[in-house]
């Protein structure tokens, strides 16, 4: 129930007694404020480290080969691994539903000419997956399609930074013919990467029509693999080691050679980021609860003084007929009253301040540092708790007061 | 009114004990002026504080309006002190950040009343001591005279049963203690029963009874002839 008359007691109390209500608030606006700062400090560096492993999928394997290093099995080594369609297939069939993404990489170098301009590119000829896998983002047009690879097409897609050197930004490239060392290729899709500037000079084509026009082979350089994101880490982790083992098999390679068959998962590499991370969040976590809990202490500190401040208030409320409930009741909502606002207070600040900052901090690869709404709302939340936490012992104590032992002391 | 009897009250001091009321019998009637003397030590404001339900005997019976006064919680007390005691202070006793109408209104807010009704019963009651024009001033910027008169219309405001004054002239000059005299003897001839404890003899002597404590016990319980105050002002 909304007790307007109480209201009016307690913003009398605390207008009566400004320096007492403006130093507890301040305390509570500094501590939310540290905390506001330290846990966008955190979110920034999140971001950071997030953004250094966000070209590629997050949950991608690498399947690459070379020459075996160790004989096994009756071969000598230094033989050279070759992977093949069959194996892409094979793969694919064996362990379909640990598999979200997967494509054969086939890797060439092409003189690429446009009317008069010309240049060096890298080819990757691969599957539509791929798009995902790298995370290519469209910008025109699309991207390699399935039926791209049956016809074995001569489609590419190209990085925008190609078309720029080529097109000289004065025309669309797409659905133009590029030569590409002698061959003529439409362009179906113009493609933009977040990764750095190397990967928007890449020109993509199927797979198949590399493997038609280049050699006339069914050869492949290499293969990713999207795994299932409904495994976890350690799970991944298996299946890129049985992954391993089986290929190892296959290609009679020794199982301790670490060069003919490579297999790179990134969940290794994830784990350690995200272990980072979490460390990064635990300490910055324990450092900002220190600061609120130095706060909510601070704020119990001075409801204690203030109570003790009001005894002889208080016992003559009691006289007067004041039941113990609206004692509580008086003290209490002050606390909450004040924690709220200069809480509330700090946080802004603390947001406004690291909007500010924003551009200075990302030099200390701190990259859009701030907190997300879920924290105001939880900060919000835990500012009330922490007034009534802070408020309680001494609303309690004041309830205690005797007015007779209040009132002695003239 | 009120009925005591039989009433006992100690105190620990460190491991023993320091009996205070050692067998109170005292009985009041409506409209009466009762002064409580007593050298200090007597027990004169122990007597007083339990009447005033602002501490509990640890034997015997105190009946209040008919109500008896016994293991009450803190609920209870707050509300029989309420409706059935006003209380006068040596110290007046009243807010600091309060002016005197919020002084005078308070006790009408824990009686749950509605603002404005609070409002005019505090004027109403302000201008009865006849410091209606000092609503809007706070307790620092009065007179000691004028401050116990506040303090007496806030016991009055919640139109109690009983006014207990405990050296309600204690701290004022005998000029000013006499005009609050005056004041109280005027209440008294309306018809409200007061209890006073004092230890001036000229004080007690403007009541209509004197009941002087030694060492805990009733010594004496006499009717006098009340000098008016007004002789004096």
């Amino acid at each position: 129930m909304f007790d307007l008359d109480l209201w009016r007691e307690i913003f009398q109390s605390m207008n009566k007694n400004r320096t007492r209500s403006l130093l507890s608030g301040f305390t509570v606006a500094f501590a939310i404020l540290l905390f506001t700062i330290l846990i966008g400090i955190a979110n920034g560096l999140g971001n950071t480290f997030q953004e250094g492993f966000a070209d590629d999928a997050i949950n991608a394997i690498f399947i690459n080969t070379g020459r075996t290093t160790k004989a096994y099995d009756g071969m000598q080594a230094g033989r050279r691994i070759q992977l093949k369609n069959e194996d892409f297939d094979y793969i694919n069939d064996e362990y379909e539903d640990k598999i979200q993404y997967s494509t054969v990489r086939i890797f060439k170098n092409v003189n690429a000419s446009y009317k008069g301009e010309k240049s060096n590119y890298s080819v990757r000829a691969v599957n539509p997956d791929h798009q995902f896998l790298e995370k290519s983002i469209m910008e025109d047009g699309r991207y390699i399609s399935q039926l791209d690879i049956q016809n074995k097409s001569k489609f590419i897609v190209i990085g925008k930074l190609v078309e720029e050197d080529l097109f000289l930004s004065t025309e669309s490239a797409l659905g133009a013919y590029i030569n590409l060392s002698g061959i003529q290729y439409k362009v179906v899709g113009v493609f933009s990467d977040d990764g750095n500037d190397n990967e928007e000079r890449i020109i993509y084509m199927p797979a198949s029509t590399a493997q038609l026009l280049y050699g006339n082979n069914d050869y492949i350089d290499s293969i990713t693999l999207g795994y299932n994101p409904d495994l976890s880490v350690d799970e991944a982790i298996a299946f890129s080691n049985k992954l391993t083992k089986r290929l190892k098999d296959r290609f009679s390679v020794a199982p301790t050679d670490q060069s003919a068959v490579r297999v790179n998962n990134m969940a290794l590499q994830n784990k350690g980021v995200s272990q980072l991370q979490f460390g990064l969040g635990v300490i910055i976590l324990v450092i900002g609860l220190g600061t609120l809990i130095a706060g909510i202490v601070g704020i119990s500190n001075i409801m204690i003084f203030i109570v003790k401040e009001r005894t002889k208030e208080i016992g003559i409320r009691k006289a007067l007929g004041a039941p113990p409930r609206k004692i509580v009741a008086l003290i209490l909502i002050e606390s909450i009253f004040i924690t709220a606002i200069a809480g509330y207070l700090g946080l802004v600040l603390g947001v406004a301040i690291l909007e500010w900052a924003n551009p200075m901090l990302e030099d200390y690869f701190i990259k859009e540092a701030g907190v997300s709404t879920n924290i105001v709302v939880s900060a919000t939340i835990v500012l009330v708790l922490a007034g009534s936490f802070a408020g309680y012992l001494p609303a309690k104590k004041a309830s205690r007061i005797k007015p007779i032992v209040a009132l002695r002391n003239d | 009114m009120l009925k005591i009897s039989q009433l006992h009250k100690s105190y620990p001091i460190g491991d023993s004990s320091l009996h205070v009321l050692k067998g109170i019998d005292l009985e009041v009637e409506s409209g009466e002026m009762v002064a409580i003397m007593g050298s200090s030590g007597s027990g004169k404001s122990t007597l007083l504080n339990i009447i005033g339900i602002l501490d509990e005997a640890d034997s015997g019976e105190y009946t209040l309006d008919g109500v008896e006064i016994k293991n009450l919680n803190e609920k209870k007390a707050a509300i029989y002190r309420n409706k059935f005691l006003g209380f006068i202070f040596q110290s007046f006793n009243l807010i600091n950040y309060k002016n005197a109408l919020e002084n005078v209104a308070l006790p009408l807010y824990y009686q749950g009343l509605k603002r404005k009704e609070r409002q005019e019963k505090g004027k109403f009651h302000l201008k009865k001591v006849g410091l209606l024009d000092w609503a809007h001033h706070l307790p620092s910027e009065l007179s000691g005279g004028q401050k116990q008169r506040v303090a007496i219309a806030r016991a009055l405001a919640a139109e109690p049963k009983l006014l207990l004054a405990d050296e309600p002239t204690g701290a004022l000059d005998t000029t000013t203690s006499y005009e609050i005299m005056e004041f109280l003897q005027q209440l008294n001839d309306e018809g409200k029963t007061i209890l006073i404890v004092t230890h001036e003899e000229d004080i007690a002597e403007m009541c209509k009874r004197i009941v002087r404590l030694r060492d805990g016990v009733i010594m004496e319980d006499k009717r006098v002839n009340q000098v008016r105050a007004s002789q004096y002002v």
